[in-house]
């Protein structure tokens, strides 16, 4: 060690204690007898996973950029506090979620958590979640977590899968007058949730569904099964496709010459308001039910629509909204407490709480398990000026996730499955 | 009664396509012994520059050869930096296909971006055709005549050109191939560029029926190893077979067994392996 290194050693010390010195000094001239404020500025830290990469990407896209639009507006500090977003790519599997779950909740300490995505992604954290006590405001539709088997730390904005399909049943009996249908969709618990609400509705109103298809979730083709859609009586045709697969479907619907014989009725995701944009005009005709409309007039829609259109160039669907009003309810939860999240039963409890009376999607508030109660659009693909547009032609108001029958009739009945309800053959 | 029929002209159809995407693996596998995992990726790649040039007002058809043509270009340029630095060495070369596959998938997921793109149906092709008593789209039906086409084309060529003649005895035995004064390695080039070229062509084809969307290439490539393995590497005759076979499987299978449907598609070729595991028309053992 020469005589330079002991040197600069000790400048070094001596440099680091004066800087010691001076921001103790600073901070206590600054903020001393203020010290809990100080505490109550740490920024809080929203977690969202999601999916950036792989085919799930496209959705999991329209998640960050509604969420980040609603934080953009509010210059990323809500409630007196900053915000500080810290965004998991899950890759859309669920080895991938548990691990940005784990990184989010226990390297970066976040205080509340957005997403996932996927239902098949939810269950594989539903339980580290309980454990780590972090309240979680999940896309994913899975039923059973805020129905037989309830989830304390869940909070779900969007719907369960099956809320849209029974008004959808609904309107389909009533007002388009069907009585026989087929239904299809993809082999996974968010397709059978889905059909098994619209059957039992559509069926319990006097209707009657003729056959249930399954589509493998990655089908190229679907000429094996639109080759079945054929029966006696048979007057539509019900599909409850996700992700990027309705546009193929509609598309190949066409092409056999369906479209001229059987209307289409669709859940929330078969007539996405974000998939407008990649239709063509073989979607013209689809009736579809969900929870968001891009066309609803309410004041704080137009200007997240118009926020969307600026930040992506289209309009938004389910999946940016759903976020955006993840955002909403994290902001009136924070008010309620103070903005304090240091106890997550207390913040659970808020976020419970929250009742919302001017959103995009209307006034919602959430029911004890933790589900969203609000409206539900029934809607219609048509041309306009040349563009496609998806108009509300009837909105259902306070639509819970157990529709109209009552709460302990539906936990008592199995969740709707591949096989349930059973087909009346 | 029009389901089976539905079924077996679809089943014809998609064996068309089948066999534009699988010639191209059958070559390479059959030359080069390379199973080429990065096909599927270079099926969608060629959709997706076709669709650029698409969007860039060149037209359908010409947009379908420039996509193949940027496709071979590309193919040629691994073949060259790449694949042949690691000739003899299987497994290298099996691990370096495969992770260009990865990372063509996020590129064109970078550049096109995560949401499908549909290639709308050229207008004299966008109706229907009355087949017996169902109706059936007219461009799948022209994606059989095409096909066809094309396998006329190869089949030329192998048969009866100087250049097939090369192919042909280097796929059956490539040691004396050299022996004997032929350029093997520039027949690679010239087998490796032909065959991303033609699955390029096949993935802007499909288009119109599948649409362009990031995870193509794993929807395409297990149907293109099953047709080759059932047909039997290296055989342009294995894989016309193949691919209607495929084709027949795939549609039948789905409607009549759904919760079986990759169990319908494997099995087949699993028996094949064991029984005869060059394939069916195939000279070497996979």
């Amino acid at each position: 060690m020469s005589k330079r290194t002991l040197r600069r050693r000790t400048f070094l010390k001596g440099a680091a204690a004066g800087a010691a010195a001076g921001a103790f000094a600073g901070g206590f001239a600054a903020g001393f007898p203020w010290a809990p404020a100080i505490a109550e500025q740490a920024p809080i830290k929203v977690g969202l996973l999601t999916v950036l990469t792989g085919p799930l990407a496209q959705g999991g896209l329209q998640m960050k950029q509604g969420l980040s639009l609603f934080f953009e507006e509010k210059n990323y500090k809500i409630a007196g506090r900053k915000v500080d977003l810290i965004i998991g790519d899950t890759g859309g599997n669920p080895a991938g979620t548990k691990a940005k779950a784990q990184e989010l909740i226990e390297r970066d300490k976040i205080d509340v958590m957005c997403g996932p995505l996927a239902a098949f992604e939810m269950l594989a954290i539903s339980d580290y979640v309980i454990e780590h006590k972090m309240p979680t405001l999940a896309l994913a539709g899975a039923e059973n977590v805020t129905q037989r088997k309830p989830n304390p730390y869940f909070l779900r904005v969007s719907a369960t899968s099956s809320q849209a399909m029974h008004p959808m049943a609904d309107y389909a009996r009533k007002e388009m007058g069907l009585k026989k249908v087929i239904t299809i969709s993809e082999d996974f618990a968010f397709g059978y949730e889905q059909i098994g609400g619209f059957q039992q509705v559509f069926e319990d109103e006097g209707g009657r569904v003729l056959k249930k298809l399954w589509t493998p979730i990655v089908t190229p083709d679907y000429t094996p099964f639109l080759a079945q859609i054929e029966g006696a009586g048979l007057d539509g045709v019900v599909q409850g496709f996700a992700g990027s697969n309705p546009i193929r479907f509609m598309q190949q619907y066409a092409n056999y010459g369906l479209k001229k014989k059987y209307p289409v009725v669709g859940g929330e995701t078969a007539g996405d308001d974000a998939l407008l944009k990649s239709f063509g005009d073989d979607a013209i005709g689809l009736v579809s039910a969900c929870p968001y409309s891009y066309a609803y007039p309410s004041e704080s829609n137009k200007r997240f629509v118009a926020g969307m259109v600026k930040m992506t160039g289209y309009l938004p669907g389910f999946y940016a909204a759903a976020l955006y009003m993840d955002g909403m309810v994290i902001e009136d939860a924070l008010k309620k407490t103070g903005g304090k999240t240091d106890n997550p039963d207390e913040f659970m409890k808020a976020l419970r709480a929250v009742s919302v009376k001017e959103s995009p999607r209307g006034p919602f508030h959430f029911d004890h398990f933790g589900n969203v109660v609000g409206n539900i659009f029934i809607r219609k693909v048509e041309k306009k000026d040349g563009k496609l547009a998806n108009p509300i032609l009837k909105t259902y108001h306070n639509v819970s996730q157990f529709w109209t029958y009552p709460e302990a009739k539906f936990l008592a009945q199995p969740v709707y499955s591949r096989d349930w309800p059973p087909l009346k053959s | 009664m029009n389901l089976w029929l539905i079924l077996a002209i679809n089943s014809i159809t998609l064996g068309g396509l089948l066999f534009l995407l699988s010639a191209g693996f059958s070559l390479i596998f059959g030359l080069m012994r390379i199973p080429n995992l990065t096909h599927g990726s270079f099926f969608m790649l060629g959709a997706y520059l076709g669709v650029s040039f698409l969007h860039a007002n060149f037209g359908f058809w010409l947009s379908a050869i420039l996509g193949a043509l940027s496709m071979a270009a590309i193919g040629g340029v691994i073949e060259r930096l790449l694949l042949r630095r690691l000739a003899g060495q299987e497994l290298a070369q099996v691990l370096v296909t495969l992770g260009l596959s990865f990372m063509i998938a996020d590129f064109c997921l970078m550049v096109w971006g995560g949401d499908p793109i549909p290639i709308e149906t050229p207008d004299n092709l966008a109706g229907s055709v009355p087949i017996l008593s169902v109706v059936f789209p007219s461009y799948r039906l022209a994606v059989v005549a095409i096909a066809v086409v094309i396998a006329a084309l190869l089949w030329l060529m192998i048969d009866r050109t100087r250049l097939g003649a090369m192919i042909r005895a280097g796929v059956d035995d490539p040691q004396m191939a050299r022996m004997v004064g032929i350029r093997v390695s520039r027949l690679f080039s010239v087998i490796f560029c032909l065959g991303a070229g033609l699955a390029g062509f096949a993935g802007f084809m499909g288009g119109p029926i599948l649409s362009v969307y990031p995870g193509l290439d794993g929807d395409m490539l297990p149907l293109a190893l099953i047709v080759v393995i059932l047909g039997g590497t290296g055989s342009l005759l294995g894989a016309l077979v193949g691919s209607f076979v495929v084709g027949f499987l795939y549609n039948f299978g789905q409607a009549v067994f759904p919760e079986l449907a990759y169990v319908i598609l494997f099995l087949p070729m699993l028996i094949v392996l064991v029984i005869r595991p060059q394939g069916l028309f195939g000279r070497i053992a996979s």
